[in-house]
């Protein structure tokens, strides 16, 4: 049941023809997959595998390298605390302590109410501001415990929904190319001859 | 704690020639009225009314120096190319993830038009057909900014088909990743594109210009690397070289985090500015944090071996930091007091290196696991005094030969470069040793305080003379 729904598959289709190779397409649309339904499931892989022309062994292949993607369902709100150089520096471990003990889980659990997934991160790229983490990928910066507290409390009142959307969706705008503005990719092979700019003169 | 982006937090303007970083003080940065309402895609015009061999020598003669790490020139890197391949592709560096590094985030969010600008200079310059836009899966805002700015510049003919009425024409197709920093490895960020798993492709050849993207000539440049672009255009060559040094001209964007008074990103003149004027100058951080005493900092990332205060005078000027035992990597210092526990801070990025480990090299995916636990067996009391040894035999598998160190002429030593030789295809191997090697050798004094000394007891005063050590032994 969770193949990509009518309206997925039509911006599965659109994203695949952007690239020269369909393959290329495969991890926006497992981030599709896993918006659609907060995980990747086996259909979903089989699914994505049919639409890029490879086999579902070779979907899950390349989806599980990566670390955002999670085959069984996790937490409404995942919550990643930095841990590397610079937020340990600023007391990241004590942060995990306080939110270990806040939501009843370890890190990597989920809380039984499953709103809440707790986990380690590393680097999220905001060192300046540490100790820092991700709520579902939105930043939080230099969070104290109470600051914490008031972000568990917020999530758990629906005060944030607009800001932060259920585990899976990542961006909440997508790229779209006009048919009239497209250039439209082509595969490498087809193309022989040298852009037609580059004729030593100017475009304009 | 702040909820919002109003004002890119972290980032700290002051009084200084800014390339990249002059729309950050808008509010609105990011929109495309107010980056057509400062200079936004003039620079663009101005490239495409001249021929694109033009803007691909300019671009070469300004030595606009890669920002991602390596600092390879990327007008020389363009020219990499093999003659009369086609098609080329650009795939462009958002993955950052080095631990320490924030410069391409804030680009991609606070002005993603600039950007989106300095591709298509670069694809202009270059012939490159297709432009692939990687943004790291984590970075959710900055995928929102450049879906939006992109979005804009379709619609209003900046990208696409006959960009401005030209006969230039290229599509730039925004990417995500899904959290793997081996990505951020060129090779690996193509076989990603490609829908494989990230690991580095198998060397030669060193570079995607002759061979990357489903095979074909491919340029991968960082993204602040071709934020430069829009107003070295704007404003010529000539002012584009006053700024900084000749070997290190124009301005670099350095993060400084951990025990500073004001943390923060600065753009900052290249080649000139030091290590000291960073972490004590007014300007800029204004000195440690409670006015504790200095003891170590990272110069260039995570994977650069550390300083110590007596370093501090050197500028940010690869020729100077290489010979120094280090390297300028991404631009990020991080700042480690008196108070900091060594080892410890030497595991948290040792764990890092090992945890993102492809797994591919085996010195690598092994080696990094095992400088891992014997650190963490150290931190946590349990390590002897073998351990240290341990770590340095472990480490030398990893990255063999002498390791890069500075030069010092009491021990005899001459300066070694790093990196120094590798057993592995990419950095992240050698870089799950530096911080070890790093503390080690700076800091002994406290490993060998945390280690209990092992009593060993040789073989052969517990194997009797006429002992049959195996079967096959004959006495």
């Amino acid at each position: 049941m969770s193949r990509l729904t009518e309206k997925n598959l039509v911006l599965a289709k659109e994203i695949i023809a952007r690239y020269p190779r369909q393959k290329s397409a495969l991890i926006p649309l497992l981030h599709l997959a896993q918006e659609q339904t907060g995980f990747i499931s086996r259909e979903a892989m089989v699914h994505l595998g049919e639409l890029v022309g490879v086999t579902s062994a070779e979907v899950y292949g390349t989806a599980s390298f990566y670390e955002m993607f999670r085959f069984e369902p996790i937490g409404k709100y995942l919550i990643n605390i930095c841990g590397t150089m610079s937020c340990a520096l600023m007391g990241a471990e004590e942060l995990m302590h306080h939110a270990e003990k806040r939501l009843g889980v370890k890190a990597g659990g989920t809380t039984q109410d499953g709103m809440f997934t707790l986990a380690h991160a590393e680097c999220q790229a905001a060192c300046t501001e540490a100790p820092c983490l991700q709520v579902n990928y939105r930043y939080r910066l230099r969070v104290t415990s109470a600051d914490l507290d008031n972000l568990i409390d917020d999530l758990q009142d629906g005060k944030l929904n607009d800001e932060i959307p259920a585990h899976g969706v990542l961006s909440k705008v997508r790229q779209v190319i006009p048919a009239d503005r497209a250039v439209g990719a082509v595969a490498p092979e087809l193309v022989t001859e040298s852009p037609v700019w580059l004729n030593g003169k100017a475009a304009l | 704690m702040s909820t919002t982006f109003k004002h890119a937090p972290g980032f700290v303007s002051g009084d200084r020639p800014k390339i990249v970083t002059s729309r950050f003080e808008f509010a609105d940065s990011f929109t495309i009225e107010r980056y057509l309402a400062t200079d936004g895609y003039k620079g663009l015009r101005a490239a495409l009314s001249r021929p694109a061999n033009e803007i691909h020598d300019d671009v070469k003669s300004a030595t606009v120096l890669g920002r991602g790490g390596a600092g390879f020139p990327a007008g020389t890197k363009w020219g990499l190319t093999p003659q009369q391949v086609w098609p080329r592709y650009l795939v462009v560096n958002g993955d950052e993830s080095e631990p320490g590094t924030y410069k391409d985030r804030l680009l991609m969010e606070r002005d993603p038009h600039q950007l989106i600008e300095g591709c298509l200079i670069a694809c202009y310059a270059a012939g490159l057909s297709q432009c692939f836009l990687y943004i790291r899966g984590e970075m959710a805002l900055a995928q929102e900014r450049v879906a939006t700015a992109l979005n804009e510049a379709y619609a209003a003919g900046y990208v696409g088909r006959n960009i401005l009425g030209s006969k230039f024409s290229v599509d730039i197709i925004l990417h995500w990743g899904a959290g793997a920093y081996v990505v951020g490895e060129e090779t690996a960020l193509i076989e990603s594109l490609e829908g494989n798993r990230g690991m580095p492709r198998l060397k030669p050849p060193f570079f995607p210009a002759v061979n990357g993207l489903y095979g074909q000539p491919t340029i991968v440049n960082n993204v602040e690397t071709l934020a430069n672009l829009p107003w070295l255009l704007c404003n010529g060559v000539a002012a584009y070289t006053a700024i900084g040094t000749k070997t290190s001209p124009g301005t670099r964007m350095v993060a400084v985090s951990g025990h500073v008074k004001r943390p923060g990103v600065f753009e900052i003149i290249n080649g000139t500015t030091t290590f000291r004027d960073l972490i004590f100058g007014e300007d800029f951080c204004g000195g440690i944090k409670n006015d504790n005493k200095l003891k170590a900092f990272v110069p260039g990332g995570g994977s650069a071996p550390w300083f110590t205060p007596d370093q501090l005078d050197l500028p940010f000027e690869a020729s100077q930091i290489g010979p120094a035992g280090s390297m300028l990597g991404s631009g990020a210092v991080m700042v480690m007091d008196e108070t900091t526990d060594i080892p410890a801070a030497a595991l948290t990025l040792t764990h890092f290196y090992a945890h993102e480990s492809c797994g591919k090299c085996t010195p690598c995916r092994e080696g990094g696991t095992w400088l891992e636990r014997i650190l963490r067996r150290i931190v946590d009391g349990n390590g002897t005094d073998a351990d240290l040894q341990q770590l340095l035999e472990v480490g030398a598998m990893i990255c063999p030969g002498a390791f890069p160190h500075a030069a010092n002429e009491k021990l005899g030593l001459t300066a070694v470069p790093f990196p120094y030789k590798m057993t592995t295809i990419c950095f992240v191997g050698p870089s799950a040793f530096a911080p070890v090697h790093s503390a080690l050798t700076l800091f002994r004094s406290e490993f060998e305080s945390r280690v209990t000394k092992r009593v060993t007891i040789p073989v052969t005063a517990v194997v009797s003379k006429d002992h049959v050590l195996s079967s096959g032994a004959k006495s």
